[in-house]
């Protein structure tokens, strides 16, 4: 047993003692993960993104363009300053703008036209079936500018059990895989840590 | 398109191929700048008679290249199956003119090659198998825009009243009564995602009432850019409320990258301020009921949604009321009363109406073994 895996099981029971209520060794624990993790990533930027995305092609390779990105981050820090704050509209604009330029488009394919081809099935068995009925049904029940009444709101009530039906699946498939990393972290303590299993 | 084969010895290679035979009757190599796409790629294409021939001959294939400018030597761009007949290149530089050569050899020294011409990549400018995309948010558009100018033009829009919708006043009235702040989170998601868009724009009219309530609310980021354009958000907010000097720009905050450090931070804040409500709107993952349960057990009102339909199961268990898909989505419309937004959702509305038909168009002509329809909406 190593020092490592020493302090990881130390801290993986100190999260876990939340559980019993908020005490001082948890706040210790929720710290140093929060200090660890902004100190990984303001590392993995620098590393993985600042030297070879801009430092790099600005500065060895002598690409100007690069200039443009580094006057909107610089931009961006300006935030902290009171004076020059509201120059760090800029880049937050771009970044909204552009963002939603490209995710829309990409939003229209992958969850509508995909989606739609997709349920496009042959009504020759009863699976395909139901899942036109159930995708019209849920399709109803997002109608906004009508009321749900009659054989209208039959349809939307369809859709919602459709609905519920997925949820109730989804949730029974996801706490499954959360117990099996819950096994995970008993096997790492009793294991890796105490060895008291194999 | 050519041209150029060799069935030649390894002794005698190099000397070789300097004069290839041309045989492109029988075989051939094509290459080409791979076609829609954003560049930096070149397809290779091989075949014809005499590599059909050969292939049962030969037991290694190689794909070689040359930059044409350099007069370089040639190098490996990949080793392949013998039976393979393209190749796509990946790692090349646009408008820099490559040739490329691909040697069949067989362990006993003989080898047989062809030679392309000099070829480039470039950037496509437009993605012609996504023609229907471009169709589609045309169509969406065109309707979106119909409907929000009707808006503009003052016509009123019926829309049905959602639960979690109308919880979201009750939830920060009963903050207000408390005495105690409200709690804000926008997930995990980047700032270029919908969802995160889309709870920006709740998130401005939660933080209207909660300035006009005067009525702390917190919101602990996962992103420094979405804390940056929270920050503008809630100010503006305040600002439009008529109380920018409620505003605390330390209660709208960047925490981590980290998801369960997220999580964990988050739970602390709930514990320790404890928010008579909580309002988890954006895009959840794994951290979804953590944070949901913890905000339970400290007795807050707790109002979710968000476009994971996998974290929409935790949330329907562990809040008080959520929002589903859409609604999430339509929930900016109903919450600021803006006619740009309801007419929007007007529009959508009939988005569905042409959503349905067209996908029960697709499944009758299916049925029938007609499948053209479908086809249309195939994506390369």
């Amino acid at each position: 047993m190593d020092i490592s895996t020493t302090i990881a099981a130390i801290l993986t029971l100190a999260i876990y003692s939340f559980l019993y209520r908020d005490n001082p060794v948890y706040k210790t624990a929720e710290h140093i993960l929060l200090g660890v993790s902004v100190g990984y990533f303001v590392v993995i930027t620098i590393s993985n993104t600042i030297i070879p995305k801009l430092i790099i092609p600005l500065f060895v390779d002598g690409e100007l363009i690069y200039i443009i990105p580094a006057l909107l981050g610089i931009a961006m820090l300006l935030r902290v300053t009171k004076q020059f704050s509201h120059i760090s509209r800029i880049p937050l604009a771009l970044i909204i703008g552009v963002g939603a330029g490209i995710a829309i488009p990409a939003y229209m394919q992958a969850h509508l036209i995909a989606q739609m081809k997709a349920t496009m099935l042959p009504l020759s068995n009863i699976s395909n079936i139901v899942i036109i009925i159930a995708v019209l049904s849920v399709l109803v029940y997002f109608f906004f500018s009508r009321k749900h009444e009659g054989a209208f709101g039959v349809t939307a009530k369809a859709g919602i059990y459709f609905l519920m039906i997925f949820f109730g699946s989804t949730f029974g498939y996801t706490v499954m895989a959360r117990i099996s990393l819950l096994i995970g972290r008993i096997q790492f303590l009793l294991g890796d840590w105490l060895g008291i299993i194999r | 398109m050519t041209d150029k084969v060799l069935y030649i010895h390894k002794p005698f290679l190099i000397l070789l191929i300097l004069t290839l035979i041309p045989f492109s009757a029988q075989a051939a190599i094509d290459t080409y700048d791979t076609p829609n796409d954003g560049g930096n790629s070149i397809t290779v294409t091989w075949g014809g008679e005499v590599i059909a021939q050969s292939r049962d001959k030969f037991t290694s294939l190689d794909i070689q290249r040359q930059k044409v400018a350099e007069s370089a030597g040639w190098e490996t761009a990949a080793v392949l199956p013998v039976t393979d007949s393209v190749f796509v290149d990946d790692s090349v530089k646009d408008n820099i003119p490559y040739k490329y050569r691909i040697v069949f050899s067989a362990p006993e020294g003989e080898a047989l090659i062809f030679e392309s011409e000099p070829v480039k990549s470039s950037p496509q400018f437009f993605n012609t198998k996504r023609l229907n995309v471009l169709i589609g948010v045309i169509i969406c558009c065109v309707i979106l825009f119909y409907y929000i100018y009707e808006s503009r033009k003052g016509k009123k829009f019926y829309l049905r009243p959602i639960g979690g919708l109308q919880a979201i006043d009750d939830a920060v009235g009963r903050a207000t009564e408390m005495g105690k702040p409200i709690l804000y989170s926008a997930g995990r998601g980047k700032m270029q995602r919908v969802a995160t868009i889309a709870s920006m724009n709740v998130l401005s009219s939660v933080a209207t009432k909660t300035a006009e309530y005067n009525t702390p609310l917190i919101f602990p980021n996962s992103e420094p850019v979405v804390a940056a354009v929270a920050q503008e958000v809630v100010y503006e907010a305040y600002l439009k409320a008529g109380h920018p000097d409620r505003y605390n720009p330390d209660d709208v905050f960047y925490l981590t990258d980290s998801q369960f450090g997220y999580a964990a931070a988050v739970d602390g804040i709930m514990v320790r301020r404890k928010p008579a409500t909580n309002l988890f709107i954006g895009t959840f993952e794994a951290e979804s009921l953590i944070l949901a349960e913890t905000g339970n057990s400290i007795g807050a009102i707790q109002i979710a949604g968000t476009d994971s339909t996998i974290q929409l199961a935790f949330f329907i268990v562990a809040c008080d009321y959520f929002l589903i898909g859409e609604e999430y989505f339509a929930a900016s419309g109903y919450l600021s009363k803006d006619p740009m937004v309801l007419g929007s959702l007007k529009g959508q509305d009939w988005l569905k109406i042409i959503v349905g038909g067209a996908i029960i168009l697709g499944a009758v002509l299916e049925t029938a073994g007609i499948g053209f329809f479908s086809k249309l909406f195939g994506i390369g």
